[in-house]
């Protein structure tokens, strides 16, 4: 799903690759790039599922406003995942409902 | 607080032509972008410009976008990125959110150049994932490098629709069709006929009906529509797809413009609620200005230019432009700008931008 | 209605013979000659800023149609990557036989090579037959838009208007 070489753009700029996990499942990703890319090229697309009717949702306008592609990045609920930079290590989970209230185990 | 004689909000084209055109005049300039990276959507458009060589035709949108924020910084203008204007008050007074911070700002004079937000048609199943914006798959695709899925729909003919369809061909995917509920495409037949050469259907009068899958998009059902919108039964036909693109419109993102009590004017053909302005790009608000899509869904070349008028009328109230000089320097912008409006796909919005001119010269009486 | 530019993305018969653009069988038969397929009043004028022959006319009114002096137009290939709408090709029936070249603009990779055999697609897309890529030029002021020339049969001159690879 990626595109290595662009007819107009070429190679388009990317950090080194960094791993991540994903729901427990170890991935690999771009360091830098939105971790919604990250998923997306590694062929995961259902970012959460929602509080009242346990419905799919994932990434829809891509440039942080419409918040459909939140998850639980590093413990923390409600991240807007297209729009926040992949770092190594990070733990990212599909964030069920409201997510789990930050401090609470 | 920090004082500047132009406050730009957004990092677009407009905004940047703006900052620059003012600053070119020896205004202090600072423009905030709520964005990581300045430039709107400009540097998401890899297709080669139209109009003429001072609107800089031939030229794709990410080099144009590139040579804007060049030309910003050797200006001098303080381009500030992940800072979110949260408010525009009474007297040129701002508040600025950069991660856990509010600061205020004050500028003698502000630019509104927040551009537009994409519409949407809600259907059943419009919520899986693989329902995304048409500029949601130009970011994937030209920003990040990944394409949004295999094979996809596209919902929405006019030029967004043509240009993301021939740009979702150049990612490596599949274009299934490009529909739209319209009897005829309404965007550029040249960005079309790029597509349909390449084998994709155009299915005119065709709506959504539903999009299939369990937990993504797996498939797509439309129907053709009468003379009403209404769906004609027996016409369904579905399509193995795995991802669905909705182009269908842009409007003005006026909510500071409306925040600062600019009045608005509804006008179907620049995209919707918009605010009034005269041809200095002065809103009912003296000393509010705005340009590019969030004054009228038109183009990035109209963007830029609309950009100037605001920064060369900032300057000279500023005081930095002889009357006459800025009378010469409007009447070339404005020149251009009217090229531009010309034709049949442009009259509509000529007559529109007319309306909000006059619109705020009954406000001033 | 389901004839014409507007309805199914691309121009019909009756379009082509009225656009201001396309030049004469004659002219065709004689050399290399550019074919204008842009029908619709935008404003856009590169083409006729690009002409080093002068033969194509657009105007102080930019969204007028260009219009081709076939006469003066020398075939040289500069406006084929210089359309933004890529609407222009060169097509030359001077060739012996059969024979007939076209030259499309292309900005799709892989790129094809010289003596590839790909298959020339119609403007709706629809296969005509094998072709074999005669030219690929990429050169920097083309500014990322390929020119890539096929051999055709002459009856393909006005039809054939893309490809794709076989590979």
């Amino acid at each position: 799903m990626r595109i290595d070489d662009h007819p107009i753009l070429g190679e388009i700029p990317k950090g080194p690759e960094v791993s991540f996990t994903f729901d427990g499942r170890s991935l690999t990703g771009r360091e830098g790039e939105p971790i919604a890319m990250a998923l997306r090229a590694a062929g995961v697309l259902v970012h959460r599922f929602t509080a009242k009717r346990q419905d799919a949702r994932g990434v829809f306008c891509a440039i942080g406003r419409c918040t459909d592609c939140i998850m639980v990045v590093d413990g923390r609920p409600n991240v807007r995942t297209c729009v926040t930079p992949l770092k190594a290590g990070m733990v990212v989970e599909t964030q069920m409902g409201l997510g789990p209230e930050p401090g609470r185990a | 607080m920090q004082r500047y004689e132009l406050v730009c909000v957004g990092a677009g084209p407009a905004g940047l032509a703006g900052a620059i055109e003012a600053a070119r005049y020896g205004a202090q300039v600072v423009v905030y972008d709520e964005n990581e990276r300045p430039g709107g959507q400009l540097f998401k458009q890899i297709h080669k410009f139209f109009g003429s060589r001072e609107h800089r035709a031939g030229e794709r949108g990410f080099d144009i976008g590139q040579s804007l924020l060049e030309q910003a910084r050797e200006l001098g203008v303080e381009v500030v990125l992940n800072a979110t204007v949260l408010g525009i008050y009474e007297g040129g007074e701002l508040q600025i959110r950069q991660e856990d911070t509010i600061f205020p700002v004050h500028g003698q004079k502000v630019l509104i150049a927040t551009g537009a937000s994409e519409n949407m048609i809600p259907f059943p199943g419009w919520t899986l994932p693989g329902v995304i914006g048409a500029g949601a798959a130009q970011t994937m695709a030209n920003l990040h490098g990944v394409r949004p899925g295999k094979r996809l729909l596209m919902v929405g003919a006019g030029n967004v629709g043509l240009v993301v369809s021939y740009q979702m061909l150049q990612a490596g995917c599949q274009v299934a069709a490009v529909i739209d509920a319209a009897p005829a495409i309404g965007g550029y037949g040249v960005h079309a006929a790029k597509v349909a050469r390449q084998g994709v259907p155009f299915y005119m009068s065709q709506t959504v009906l539903q999009a299939h899958g369990a937990d993504h998009v797996e498939g797509v059902t439309m129907a053709r529509v009468d003379d009403k919108w209404q769906p004609v039964p027996g016409s369904e036909q579905s399509l193995e797809v795995d991802t669905i693109c909705l182009a269908v419109g842009l409007n003005p993102m006026t909510q500071l413009c409306r925040m600062a009590h600019c009045q608005t004017v509804f006008v179907p053909a620049l995209g919707g609620h918009v605010p009034a302005h005269d041809q200095n790009q002065e809103t009912t608000v003296p000393g509010y200005y705005v340009a590019g899509d969030v004054s009228g869904i038109e183009e990035a070349s109209s963007a830029i230019i609309q950009g100037r008028v605001a920064g060369l009328a900032v300057a000279h109230s500023l005081g930095y432009l002889s009357d006459e000089d800025f009378a010469a320097q409007q009447q070339e912008q404005l020149q251009s700008m009217r090229g531009l409006r010309h034709g049949p796909f442009g009259q509509a919005r000529a007559d529109g931008k007319e309306l909000l001119a006059r619109s705020v010269q009954e406000a001033r009486q | 209605m389901s004839e014409g530019l507007a309805v199914q993305g691309y121009i019909s018969e009756q379009e082509l013979r009225d656009a201001p653009g396309i030049p004469s069988a004659l002219r065709r038969s004689r050399g290399p000659v550019a074919v204008i397929e842009c029908i619709q009043p935008i404003p856009c004028n590169p083409c006729e800023a690009s002409c080093r022959a002068e033969a194509i006319s657009v105007g102080s009114d930019i969204t007028a149609l260009p219009r081709l002096d076939e006469d003066k137009c020398i075939g040289c290939y500069t406006c084929v990557p210089i359309c933004p709408g890529q609407a222009i090709f060169v097509v030359d029936e001077s060739l012996p036989g059969d024979q007939a070249t076209i030259a499309m603009p292309y900005e799709f990779l892989p790129l094809p090579e010289e003596g590839e055999k790909v298959i020339a697609l119609d403007r709706g897309g629809a296969e005509l037959g094998e072709a074999e890529v005669a030219r690929v030029q990429k050169s920097k002021r083309m500014n990322q838009t390929a020119m890539v020339t096929l051999n055709i049969p002459k009856g393909w001159t006005m039809r054939a208007r893309a490809f794709r690879l076989t590979r």
